[in-house]
């Protein structure tokens, strides 16, 4: 019987916390389509949660085109294959790697500072500050987010595809020495604009996912300090899994048939 | 217990309210009369904030009805009752201004966010505000930068910049030493005569108190077991508002 009802109320949690989610997606987006947005938060957010990722978010895509490039050139000399590298590196990073390690980077940095950042505000009572002066938390908060990453993550994905590709240029060239105009050839042959703006498309979805939950796990926190680095951990690993799950679904809808 | 000698511009009708098993109010009733500086005193955790969360809609009783302006919070939605929360201002204990802007963009917020004036006249306003209880000199710090007394009375500033009709402050003087509790109880005062308007004022502190309330409504186990002007209140014949008054560990109150 305990078992039971302890199956129950963690279903219903589960719920819950579901149609929590969707509450505060509903409700941004409706204050983004009605264009009740702060523009110069949006930009100063652009700023905060963008380009203050890039230094991160190129270091870990350099080291991954790096990687792939090396065991990929590895295999292909063995067998004779080199002339693939470059398409083996852009094709992995262009399709998936690239916008999927942007997110999670993006998701470890910029959503457990939104988590933490509306955390505090909510212990410190400055969210209810915000409602007693007739000014909703989503709009106020969470829009210029969900906005500012709608627009950041694509961009940095892009950079992340280019610096993957480059640094797997180097390593082909360096370790396999596979002429850059062969490994770039690889590159065109192996990739076309299309899946780089399904690539980017996936990213789009990744910013809502990261916010979202960012966002929600912040509002919805309780119980002072503690609380607030409870939902910080707890909105990196939930947007992580989600970021993976999605990807997943994102990549058969999008690529499985090409 | 009610008051019903003037116009009320609040009223708490049968109000009942719980946190998951703890029953905060039992219907619970309140005037709160216009014009009127009114002190709602209790021990810790009687729910003294709670009442003033629920003037301002920030909550929503289980049973019972809370009228503010003529309107009833209760029948109304999040988007109603930010329309009346124009009229009301809530000062928060710790202040809560929003400690990524400056003092004078947390009080010019209200003003930017709820009215088309144009930049000069709400950095103006703010300006005025902030004056007004003693902070001109502080606009371009960040809140951090603020002693606890500032904090408040920038607080203060903030609900004050709209000119509200109510204004709910939630333990002004709290934690804070001697001068500055006189001063922000002479702030108190000097802004219900300024800018004129109604206050709902929860403290503990019985000098600030009577210096400052026209009533006082005393909050015991979930409902006001006393609600009347300061002079009767001190001579009331109600030995629990006795013992709370004399600070007594004796008496009717469980400790």
């Amino acid at each position: 019987m305990k078992t039971f009802d302890r199956v129950g109320r963690e279903t219903n949690a589960l719920f819950e916390y579901a149609g929590g989610l969707a509450l505060l997606s509903r409700e941004s987006f409706g204050f983004l389509f009605r264009l009740r947005v702060r523009l110069n938060e949006t930009i100063a957010q652009c700023a905060l949660l963008g380009v203050q990722s890039l230094v991160i978010v190129l270091l870990t895509s350099l080291f991954t085109g790096m990687v792939i490039s090396l065991e990929s050139s590895q295999q292909a000399v063995a067998y004779g294959f080199s002339s693939f590298v470059g398409g083996a590196v852009a094709y992995g990073a262009v399709r998936e790697l690239g916008p999927m390690l942007t997110a999670v980077v993006v998701a470890g940095r910029v959503g457990a500072a939104i988590a933490a950042e509306l955390g505090s505000m909510v212990v410190t009572e400055q969210i209810e500050a915000l409602r007693s002066m007739g000014l909703e938390p989503a709009r106020f908060l969470v829009v210029p987010r969900l906005l500012a990453l709608i627009v950041m993550l694509p961009l940095l994905t892009v950079f992340a595809d280019v610096i993957s590709i480059l640094g797997g240029m180097w390593i082909a060239q360096a370790y396999a020495h596979i002429p850059y105009d062969s490994f770039l050839t690889s590159v065109r042959q192996a990739i076309d604009f299309s899946d780089v703006v399904r690539g980017l498309l996936k990213t789009l979805v990744f910013a809502v996912i990261i916010v979202i939950v960012g966002a929600y796990q912040g509002l919805s926190t309780t119980g002072g300090a503690a609380g607030v680095g409870k939902a910080t951990t707890f909105s990196v690993v939930l947007s992580i899994i989600l970021i993976f799950g999605t990807n997943f679904v994102l990549s058969f809808l999008l690529f499985g048939t090409s | 217990m009610t008051v019903q000698t003037r116009n009320l511009v609040a009223r708490i009708e049968e109000v009942s309210l719980a946190f998951g098993d703890r029953v905060v109010l039992k219907n619970c009733s309140l005037d709160i009369v216009e014009g009127a500086i009114t002190c709602i005193v209790g021990l810790s955790g009687a729910g003294k904030s709670t009442v003033l969360r629920l003037l301002d809609g920030l909550i929503h009783p289980q049973s019972g009805h809370v009228y503010v302006l003529e309107n009833d919070l209760t029948a109304m939605t999040e988007e109603q009752i930010n329309t009346v929360r124009r009229k009301i201002s809530l000062s928060f204990q710790f202040a809560a201004l929003l400690d990524s802007l400056t003092v004078g963009e947390n009080v010019a917020l209200p003003l930017r966010e709820r009215t088309k004036l144009s930049n000069a006249e709400i950095e103006r306003t703010a300006m005025d505000a902030l004056a007004s209880v003693g902070l001109g000199h502080a606009y371009n710090n960040l809140p951090a930068e603020l002693s606890g007394g500032m904090l408040k009375r920038a607080g203060f500033a903030r609900a004050i910049v709209t000119r509200p009709e109510l204004i709910l402050y939630d333990e002004p003087t709290t934690g804070l030493d001697p001068i500055v509790t006189k001063l922000i109880t002479e702030t108190i005062l000097r802004l219900r005569q300024k800018f004129g308007g109604t206050a709902v004022v929860i403290s503990h502190d019985l000098p600030s108190i009577f210096a400052m309330a026209d009533y006082i409504a005393m909050l015991f186990e979930g409902a006001i077991i006393a609600c009347d002007t300061a002079e009767r209140i001190r001579n009331s014949p109600n030995p629990i508002v006795q013992q709370f008054l004399a600070g007594s560990e004796t008496g009717p109150i469980p400790i």
